[in-house]
């Protein structure tokens, strides 16, 4: 059963905007859930997180990053293409409720994925601010989008191309220096920023929820490869995630579990040359 | 009576030998193992049936197959006979025939074989199901007038297959909805290739698509779309979905990178086709010394497949001993000649890591066994002081699967048991929801192909009362 594509565009170097047609998702999908997708019949079996969606039209957008040999035939696909596999909604929905204020924050593409999310919250009546961060202003996308919904929304580059210079840990001196104080904080993006995130709440004991990533096959809890530890428990992310507590996680482990199968994946990518794969190469 | 007592003198006392690879040869490809009987084998086979005037084997099978029926076709010769025969009974005789645990059903109470080898009925099923596969004529049953009841069917494993044929058949429409992007279930990505083809799959479920029944593919029922919304435009539903949670041992180190759950391992390989990456997008490793934790024929499977996956040693670990191996007894065998090691008596206790978070070894006990437990199989109590460790740098756990806790999870109403499984009655499926029914693994845990079979035609039976006394106003949408 193909599944159309409607379209697909590179939207920032690397990072592409993923529209395909699925009926059956678009009726039931909610923030925070994920697909999977095959891009040809040979494929691997791809997570990729909603980034937003049209129960009308029967159609979900997903933001992906090149950074290995699947990722990579998606990056190839033009309007009207199809792929054999399109399955979903997978996961659990993300916590929507009148928290007060939340911060999201985002990088890579988790700024994709946060834009359902600041909707939604917003809808309910949260006070929202939204944190993008990338290594420089070129990377930054979806800003006006997020605009809509978000109350102030501030920009941390790496190269310090635009707003703040540095990576999230800049975090705290964003929240002193605007005297903000989140009841809930939100990160989407890579491993490692995720991570960053909680380091930095932890402190301050914010109430931080981040969504996990880890390899995946099946996604509706058969194999087990997803796992990873919160609170000293073993938790299947496409189950009983992929939204977690992150100040429980063990994220060494999950770090080291995402880097299984680097050699077969990602090293060929990165020999030839292609220079399309992401800097931390881990996430 | 004269012609009876001269057959019995001519019975040949032990069974006609299976061609097969030889295990040097099959540990270097994932193609079938057992090679089929020729068509002289298997009419010499079913010619060691007595024919008895009072067959045991028949209620040994869990779809109740006539089995002296369709053996008889073959002994005449007739093999498109046999195989209608079969078909009257089992939708899925190609399967049954190499997977079904025979020695367990119906050949343990072959009454020949109370006094030489039973008839080898699996073989010979299988050989009748290969033979109309060949012959590329296929038998088709009439299939009763529309009913214009609509009937929804979750998974698309050998559960929900059975009932999805044997609901077309008495013209009820029938939709199957499978999570995967593949059919079969367990089928296509439990058993490996190599025990039994995929093209075999493929082709039994294009027969139920052949009865009328749809399938749709990549339709997670519990996420795509809730079991409520689902009764409200089915008039009934069938939830087949299996046992699909893996268990692990609960041991430290279990995270480490190389340690599997088979479900896991098995996926790779059997529905991504791993053993063809990178002509197939999915990795899988090579690892050099494989233990399988278990003793079923999942476990089996695992250490069958790591020696075809170039492991210099394939390990089976289980803490009981020989006897009290759950797995088919043919799958034991092929994989002791294979040059499967087996550790009995033998636990693992922690999973040991290096500093990049990868496997390379387990701490294990010695066990000895004590008094029966629940399973009445006796129980492992280990060895004080007996500890030591295996340089292992892949781990796969087969010690069982719960059910999948997807519609568990999701459904109101519905009732399930402490094992995380549906409850549903034995004999007719029902479920604590009207409009409801269950079978297979979903219901009793990871059991076998036949059994989930058996549970599908009951239900079948059941839904198909239910759905004939609807009034026909009670349209589904209506």
């Amino acid at each position: 059963m193909p599944y159309r594509i409607i379209e697909r565009r590179m939207t920032v170097p690397n990072i592409h905007e993923f529209v395909v047609e699925a009926p059956n998702v678009a009726a039931s999908i909610r923030p925070g859930q994920f697909v999977i997708v095959r891009p040809t019949d040979r494929g691997e079996r791809v997570p990729l997180s909603v980034a937003d969606f049209d129960r009308d039209k029967g159609t979900v957008t997903s933001l992906f990053q090149e950074v290995g040999e699947s990722t990579s035939k998606l990056a190839l696909l033009k309007p009207g293409d199809t792929i054999p596999t399109y399955a979903g909604p997978l996961g659990g929905a993300s916590e929507i409720a009148n928290f007060g204020s939340v911060m999201l924050v985002a990088g890579c593409f988790g700024i994709g994925s946060i834009f359902p999310l600041a909707r939604a919250l917003k809808e309910v009546g949260n006070t929202v601010w939204v944190i993008l961060e990338a290594r420089g202003q070129h990377l930054i996308y979806w800003e006006e989008k997020l605009k809509e919904y978000a109350d102030k929304l501030w920009v941390i580059t790496r190269d310090g191309t635009r707003g703040f210079r540095g990576h999230v840990s800049r975090l705290p001196d964003i929240l002193s220096a605007e005297g903000l104080k989140p009841d809930r904080v939100i990160a989407n993006g890579c491993t490692f920023m995720m991570k960053r995130v909680t380091d930095m709440t932890r402190p301050l004991g914010i109430m931080t929820i981040v969504s996990m990533n880890p390899i995946m096959i099946d996604g509706t809890g058969m194999c087990g490869v997803c796992r990873l530890t919160v609170g000293g428990e073993t938790k299947f992310a496409c189950v009983d995630g992929p939204d977690f507590n992150g100040h429980l996680i063990d994220w060494n482990e999950f770090l080291q579990r995402r880097k299984t199968y680097y050699e077969e994946e990602v090293e060929p990518l990165r020999r030839s040359g292609s220079g399309t794969v992401h800097h931390c190469r881990t996430c | 009576m004269a012609d009876e007592v001269k057959k019995k003198k001519e019975i040949i006392p032990t069974r006609m030998p299976m061609p097969k690879q030889t295990p040097e040869e099959r540990i270097r490809n994932f193609d079938e193992v057992a090679l089929g009987f020729t068509g002289e084998l298997a009419i010499a086979e079913a010619q060691r049936c007595l024919q008895c005037k009072k067959p045991q084997c028949i209620a040994g099978c869990p779809v109740e197959v006539d089995i002296p029926g369709f053996i008889s076709r073959i002994a005449e010769g007739d093999f498109a006979g046999g195989i209608k025969v079969l078909k009257e009974k089992n939708a899925l005789p190609a399967v049954c025939g190499r997977v079904c645990p025979q020695e367990e059903q119906c050949e343990k109470v072959c009454v020949l074989g109370k006094k030489m080898e039973p008839v080898a009925v699996g073989r010979l099923e299988r050989f009748a199901a290969d033979y109309e596969a060949s012959e590329g004529k296929q038998e088709f049953p009439d299939i009763a007038p529309k009913t214009g009841r609509r009937v929804a069917i979750v998974g698309s494993g050998p559960a929900g297959i059975t009932v999805a044929a044997d609901l077309a058949v008495l013209g009820h429409e029938v939709v199957v909805f499978e999570a995967l992007h593949d059919v079969g279930g367990v089928l296509m990505y439990g058993i490996p290739e190599f025990r039994l083809p995929k093209a075999i799959v493929q082709r039994e479920v294009d027969y139920v698509r052949k009865l009328g029944a749809d399938v749709i593919l990549d339709y997670v029922v519990g996420k795509t779309k809730s079991m409520e919304s689902l009764l409200e435009e089915f008039d009934a539903v069938f939830v087949g979905s299996g046992a699909g949670l893996p268990w692990f041992l609960g041991i430290p180190g279990e995270n480490l990178n190389g340690v599997y759950s088979a479900n896991e391992y098995l996926t790779r390989v059997n529905l991504m086709k791993g053993y063809l990456f990178p002509q197939f997008d999915t990795p899988i490793k090579r690892p050099h010394r494989v233990a399988v934790v278990g003793g079923g024929n999942v476990a089996m499977d695992s250490a069958r497949t790591a020696l075809r996956l170039g492991a210099d040693e394939s390990h089976i670990v289980y803490r009981r001993s020989r006897d009290e191996l759950p797995a088919r007894i043919e799958e034991v065998e092929n994989a002791e000649e294979e040059g499967v090691i087996f550790d009995f008596l033998t636990l693992p206790t922690k999973c040991l890591g290096n500093e990049r978070g990868w496997l390379v070894g387990m701490e294990c006990l010695r066990m000895e066994l004590g008094e029966p437990d629940a399973s009445g199989r006796r129980k492992p109590v280990p060895i004080e002081g007996s500890g030591f460790i295996m340089e292992v740098d892949a781990m796969v756990a087969a010690i069982g699967n719960s059910p999948n806790p997807l519609i568990p999870r999701t459904t109101k109403g519905l009732t399930i048991g402490r094992k995380g499984n549906i409850e549903a009655d034995e004999e007719t499926g029902k479920t604590s929801l009207a409009g409801v029914w269950a079978g297979g693994d979903v219901v009793t845990g990871a059991a076998t192909v036949i059994n989930a079979m058996g549970a599908g035609r009951k239900a079948a039976r059941s839904m198909h009362e239910y759905l004939t006394s609807l009034e026909s106003d009670k349209k589904a949408g209506s």
